[in-house]
C-alpha cells in the first residue's frame, strides 16, 4: 500500500494506492437475513405485548371525572351574560353538582379544560415577550417587544405588563370545591395552588423584576395590566405573597401554550393535610362554586373541569396501551407471514441460485 | 487532447473501460439513486408533518418543530450521513462486480430511480409523516406528567416529534447503507450525538439569558425527555415507521430476489470470489523487425532497428500482486514509451 515514488514526471498524478482512495476501506456489510430479522420481529411482538398489557393495567387503575360546565345547570345564566362583551365587568357565579361513586385514592389533581381554543395559532404564540417575563426592566417599562402588538401598550402609550395576546387571554374562572359530609354540612376541599409548574418555568424562565427595597406594586409602577384582566399582575394571588407578579403559577401554567385546541391545565392539587382528605377524595356529593368569567361562545368553545388520580405514566389516556397491543399483534402477523415466506422460498438460499 | 478536455471521463487504454463501467459506473449509479431516494424521503417526512398539524392549528402555518431544529436539520443533523452514503456506499465489492457483469443491468433498465420509485418514495414518506404526527397527537393530547404537570404543551410535543423524526431517519439510513465504513458510522452516530448536544445546549439556561427571544424552548428538553410516556410514544412511533420497511425488504428478498441480492448473498457465503485462472502471458519469440521506412528524412530508423520496442522485458509491476484486483485478471507486463525514455536519460 505504498505511495508511488515519483512526485514529478508522467506518473505524478496517479492517485495513492491507499484504502481510502481506492475505495477498499474496511467495512461491515450487513444484510437482512432470516436469523436476524425473524427473531427480531418475534422479540418486538413480545415486548410490545408486555408493554401494552402493563400500561393498560396502569391506566385502568386511574380514575377520572370530567365535567363540562359551559352551560350546565345555573351556569347557563352566566353563559348568557357573557355573550355580551359590555357585561364583562359584572361578576357571575354559578354552582355545579356532581357525586363520586368510588373514592379517589391518592393524590387528586384538579384541572380546567378548554375545547376549541387554539393556543397553537402562530401569531398568538408569537405574541409574548420572554424578556419582559424574565424581569428585564427595559422590556417592562420602556419597550415591550413589538411582537406583542397590539397588546404591548395601551391607548395612552403606557406599557402593558405582561404584554401580548397570550397573557391577555388568560383563563380567569376560579373554582371552589366543596364536599358535602351530610345534606346540611359541607366543607371546602383545600387545594394547593402552588407547585403546578415546571421547575425551570418557575425559577428560570419567569422572574419578577428586581425589587431591591420596593414592594412588588412599586416595581410595576408605570405599567398597566392587560386589557382583559380584572386584577393587576402584582396582586393575582392575595393569599400567597410569593405567588405574585410574573411568577404567579396560574400565569405560568397559562403561558405554556398547549399543542392542540382541546387541552387541560393544572389548577390545583388536593391538600391532604386535612384528616378528611388524607387518603384522597372520599366518595359522596360535591359541588363546585365557579366564578364564571371566561367567555367561550365567540369561538364555539367549551369549558370543563377534570378531577383525576395519576400514576407515573400519567392520567387516563388509553391510547398508548391499546396502540401497543395493536402494534404487537400486527408485528406478530408480519413475523408469521415472513416466516412462511422464508420457509417456503428462501430457506438455505434456494431462491438465491443464479 | 480536445476530446479529453471535453469529456467526462477519459482514459488511455480500452481495458480500463471494464473497470470504469462495471465497478465505478455501477457504484456511481447506485450511490446517486440511493442518495436521491433517501433525501426525498427524509425531507418529505419532515415537511408533511406540518401539513397534518395545519388541521389542528387553524391553518396558521405554525411549525411543528423548534425553529433551530428546522435550521439545523438539513445542514447539520442529516447532511453528513447522507453525504457518506453517497460517497462510500458499495453494494458488492469490485471483484464481485467483475465476476457478475449482470449487476450492470439495473442501470440500463433504470430500475433504481424512476417515476415509479419516486412515487413509491413519496407514499412511504406520507405514511411516515402520518405516523410521526398522529401517534404523538393521540398519545399526548390528553395526558399529563406523573406529578400532574404539563406534558401536552407545544414545546414538549415539538421536542418529542423532532426526536422521533431523527430516530426514524437514522434508522432508515441504517437500513439503506450497505457498506458501513468507519466514516459512515462516525457520521451517523455523530449526527445523533450532535442533535442531542445541540438540543440540550439550545434549551439550556445560559443561552436563554443571553438571547432570550431566540431560545424560548428553555427547560423543555430537561423536563419532557425525563418522562417515560414521552419515550414510550417515541418508541412506538419509530417501530411503526421502520418495521414496515424492514418487513417489505425481507419479503421482497425471499420472493423476488434481485441480482444484487443474489450476489450479496453469495459474497456473504463465500467471502471473495474465486480468482480467475491465471493465464501465462504468451511468450513471443520473434525476430520480427520493424518495417518502417522513411525515405524523405533521417526518421526513426535507428530507434526502430535497435529492437528496443519489441524486446520482452521483465519489469517490476506497477502494483504488486496483493495490491490491485486487476492482478487476478490480467498479467502485468506493460510499459510505456516515456518510461523507457526516462530510463535512457538516467
Amino acid at each position: 500500500m505504498g505511495k508511488t515514488k515519483n512526485k514529478s514526471g508522467p506518473l505524478a498524478r496517479r492517485p495513492d494506492n491507499s484504502a481510502f482512495k481506492q475505495q477498499r476501506l474496511p467495512a461491515w456489510s450487513p444484510m437482512l437475513t432470516a436469523n436476524t430479522v425473524l427473531p427480531f420481529f418475534y422479540l418486538l411482538a413480545v415486548i410490545c405485548m408486555l408493554l401494552g398489557v402493563w400500561l393498560l393495567l396502569l391506566v385502568q387503575s386511574t380514575q377520572e371525572i370530567k365535567l363540562d360546565y359551559t352551560d350546565l345547570g345555573n351556569c347557563n345564566e352566566c353563559f348568557d351574560l357573557r355573550r355580551n362583551v359590555s357585561n364583562a365587568a359584572q361578576t357571575c357565579s354559578c354552582r355545579v353538582e356532581f357525586s363520586i361513586d368510588k373514592s379517589l385514592k391518592g393524590d387528586v389533581f384538579f384541572y380546567y379544560g378548554l375545547k376549541n381554543f387554539h393556543q397553537n395559532l402562530r401569531r398568538y404564540m408569537d405574541s409574548r415577550d420572554d424578556g419582559q417575563t424574565l424581569g428585564r426592566i427595559k422590556n417592562l417599562k420602556k419597550n415591550p417587544s413589538s411582537y406583542c402588538a397590539p397588546f404591548d401598550k395601551d391607548n395612552d402609550g403606557v406599557p402593558i405588563a405582561p404584554c401580548g395576546a397570550i397573557a391577555n387571554s388568560m383563563f380567569n374562572d376560579s373554582f371552589t370545591l366543596n364536599y358535602h359530609l351530610s345534606s346540611s354540612r359541607s366543607v371546602p376541599v383545600p387545594l394547593l395552588r402552588t407547585g403546578l409548574t415546571w421547575y425551570t418555568d418557575k425559577n428560570v424562565k419567569f422572574r419578577n423584576p428586581r425589587a431591591d427595597n420596593l414592594t412588588l406594586a412599586e416595581v410595576f409602577e408605570g405599567t398597566r395590566p392587560p386589557l382583559y384582566w380584572q386584577k393587576p399582575v402584582y396582586s393575582l394571588d392575595p393569599h400567597d405573597p410569593n405567588n405574585n407578579g410574573f411568577i404567579n403559577e396560574d400565569l405560568i401554567v397559562w403561558m405554556r401554550e398547549a399543542a392542540f385546541p382541546n387541552f387541560k391545565k393544572l389548577y390545583g392539587i388536593l391538600n391532604r393535610a386535612d384528616p378528611i382528605f388524607e387518603k384522597g377524595l372520599p366518595k359522596g356529593n360535591y359541588t363546585i362554586d365557579i366564578s364564571y368569567n371566561f367567555p367561550v361562545q365567540h369561538f364555539q368553545g367549551r369549558k370543563g373541569v377534570v378531577l383525576t388520580t395519576l400514576t407515573w405514566f400519567g392520567g387516563q389516556n388509553h391510547f398508548l396501551p391499546i396502540a401497543y397491543l395493536v402494534t404487537s399483534s400486527l408485528i406478530l402477523l408480519a413475523a408469521v407471514v415472513l416466516t412462511v415466506a422464508w420457509w417456503k422460498f428462501g430457506k438455505d438460499g434456494k431462491n438465491m441460485k443464479e | 487532447m480536445q476530446a479529453v478536455l471535453s469529456s467526462d471521463f477519459s482514459f488511455a487504454q480500452f481495458r480500463y473501460l471494464q473497470r470504469l463501467l462495471l465497478v465505478h459506473g455501477r457504484w456511481s449509479y447506485i450511490r446517486m439513486c440511493k442518495f436521491l431516494q433517501y433525501f426525498f424521503y427524509k425531507n418529505f417526512s419532515y415537511t408533511l408533518v406540518h401539513f397534518w398539524y395545519g388541521f389542528f392549528c387553524g391553518f396558521s402555518a405554525q411549525t411543528v418543530y423548534d425553529d433551530w431544529f428546522i435550521t439545523m436539520y438539513n445542514m447539520v443533523y442529516t447532511a453528513t450521513s447522507v453525504l457518506a452514503l453517497g460517497l462510500f456506499d458499495q453494494d458488492v465489492n469490485d471483484r464481485w462486480s467483475f465476476r457478475y457483469p449482470q449487476l450492470y443491468s439495473p442501470g440500463q433498465l433504470n430500475t433504481f430511480f424512476s417515476k415509479k420509485t419516486f412515487v413509491r418514495c413519496v407514499m412511504v414518506s406520507t405514511y411516515t409523516s402520518l405516523v410521526l404526527f398522529f401517534i404523538p397527537w393521540a398519545a399526548m393530547q390528553d395526558s399529563v406528567r406523573g406529578d400532574g404537570k404539563d406534558v401536552a404543551d407545544y414545546q414538549s410535543f415539538a421536542l418529542s416529534t423532532q426526536t422521533s423524526l431523527m430516530i426514524v431517519v437514522s434508522a432508515q439510513m441504517f437500513l439503506d447503507t450497505f457498506y458501513w465504513t468507519a466514516i459512515n458510522q462516525f457520521f451517523l452516530w455523530g449526527s445523533i450525538a450532535a442533535y442531542l448536544a445541540i438540543t440540550f445546549t439550545f434549551f439550556s439556561n445560559g443561552l436563554f439569558f443571553v438571547f432570550t427571544s431566540s431560545f424560548p424552548f428553555i427547560g423543555t428538553a430537561r423536563n419532557s425527555l425525563k418522562q417515560p410516556n414521552v419515550w414510550l410514544t417515541m418508541f412506538l412511533t419509530c417501530l411503526l415507521c421502520v418495521l414496515p420497511t424492514v418487513a417489505f425488504r425481507f419479503l421482497h428478498m425471499q420472493l423476488r430476489p434481485t441480482i444484487t441480492d443474489k450476489v450479496r448473498y453469495k459474497a456473504r457465503e463465500e467471502g471473495q470470489p474465486a480468482p480467475a485462472p491465471y493465464r501465462p502471458p504468451p511468450r513471443r519469440v520473434s525476430t520480427r523487425r520493424s518495417s518502417y521506412a522513411f525515405s524523405h528524412s533521417q526518421g526513426y530508423g535507428d530507434l526502430v532497428t535497435s529492437r528496443k520496442f519489441l524486446r520482452l522485458k521483465r519489469r517490476p509491476s506497477l502494483f504488486g500482486r496483493n495490491q490491485s484486483p486487476l492482478v487476478e485478471n490480467q498479467p502485468q507486463h506493460y510499459r510505456t514509451i516515456t518510461e523507457e525514455a526516462e530510463e535512457s536519460q538516467t
